[in-house]
């Protein structure tokens, strides 16, 4: 027998702890990494909140994340290894014109 | 049992996620990011989520994450250099998010008494198992929004292979 809050609690330090990564962090795919993160700490809460009002709505949800998610991998890395050829770098202070 | 079942699961997820924050390399954020899945996927499974657990090693752990390690060894990604940037981030970010993280724990931790507590194994139906569940909604209700998916999937993929083409 866990606490149901045990599970937010935990959901809640992921979260933050991938906003942290997001703003601290300044290689692209470092920040792209944390948003990955982000949406795994919201999906433990889905999950979590499905259990505790016995619907599996909750769990839906968290399947339609995990296809949007990958969705958003596989363009986010294309525009990576977009940026990348045209720039060079995979720093994001040294990207910030939309021309070169 | 399931207590402690959650507590080196979930530490695995912390630790997991800080050794993200910390390294400076990407593919060690990524692999330390794979141990934060995998340990997630434990938690919902405990939460009685099989489905969403098995999702969670096929799908992240297994498909996305090769995809991010497979572009950072593609990039030859190296260590990050620290900019002025940063340092506004560090001042602002840290204080911020802790000031989040402690009021969502503050507000879960509040409300203990109306949340109860996670049984292992339990279902939300009684004698019907997870999958069933999730199909039966998934495929009577909500099947026009299953369908839209595989065409954002589609659309996704068309997105990847023309904004990585090369052009000649």
């Amino acid at each position: 027998m866990v606490p149901i809050p045990y599970y937010l609690v935990l959901a809640a330090l992921l979260f933050s702890i991938g906003a942290g990564a997001f703003l601290i962090k300044r290689n692209i795919v470092t920040v792209f990494m944390s948003i990955e993160l982000m949406l795994n700490a919201v999906n433990l809460t889905f999950v979590a909140f499905s259990h505790v009002h016995r619907a599996v709505q909750g769990q839906i949800f968290v399947f339609f994340v995990m296809v949007v998610a990958a969705a958003e991998a596989a363009v986010g890395l294309a525009i990576i290894i977009a940026i990348f050829r045209a720039r060079q770098t995979l720093d994001v202070d040294s990207i910030n014109l939309m021309k070169n | 049992m399931q207590l402690a079942l959650f507590i080196i699961f979930a530490v695995l997820c912390v630790l997991g996620a800080l050794n993200l924050l910390l390294q400076r390399s990407p593919i060690n954020s990524a692999l330390s990011l794979v141990v934060v899945m995998l340990s997630l996927a434990v938690i919902y499974w405990t939460l009685g989520a099989e489905f969403l657990a098995a999702a969670q090693v096929i799908v992240y752990s297994g498909a996305i994450m090769v995809l991010f390690t497979f572009v950072i060894m593609l990039l030859n990604a190296g260590e990050e250099v620290k900019t002025r940037g940063s340092k506004v981030a560090y001042i602002v970010g840290i204080p911020g998010v802790l000031c989040v993280a402690s009021l969502l724990s503050y507000t879960f931790v509040h409300e203990r008494s109306t949340l109860g507590y996670a049984d292992l194994g339990g279902r939300l139906n009684n004698g019907v198992s997870n999958m069933t569940e999730i199909s039966k909604v998934l495929f009577t209700d909500l099947l026009l929004p299953f369908e839209v998916t595989s065409i954002l999937i589609l659309v996704a993929i068309l997105g990847a292979v023309v904004l990585a083409r090369k052009d000649n």
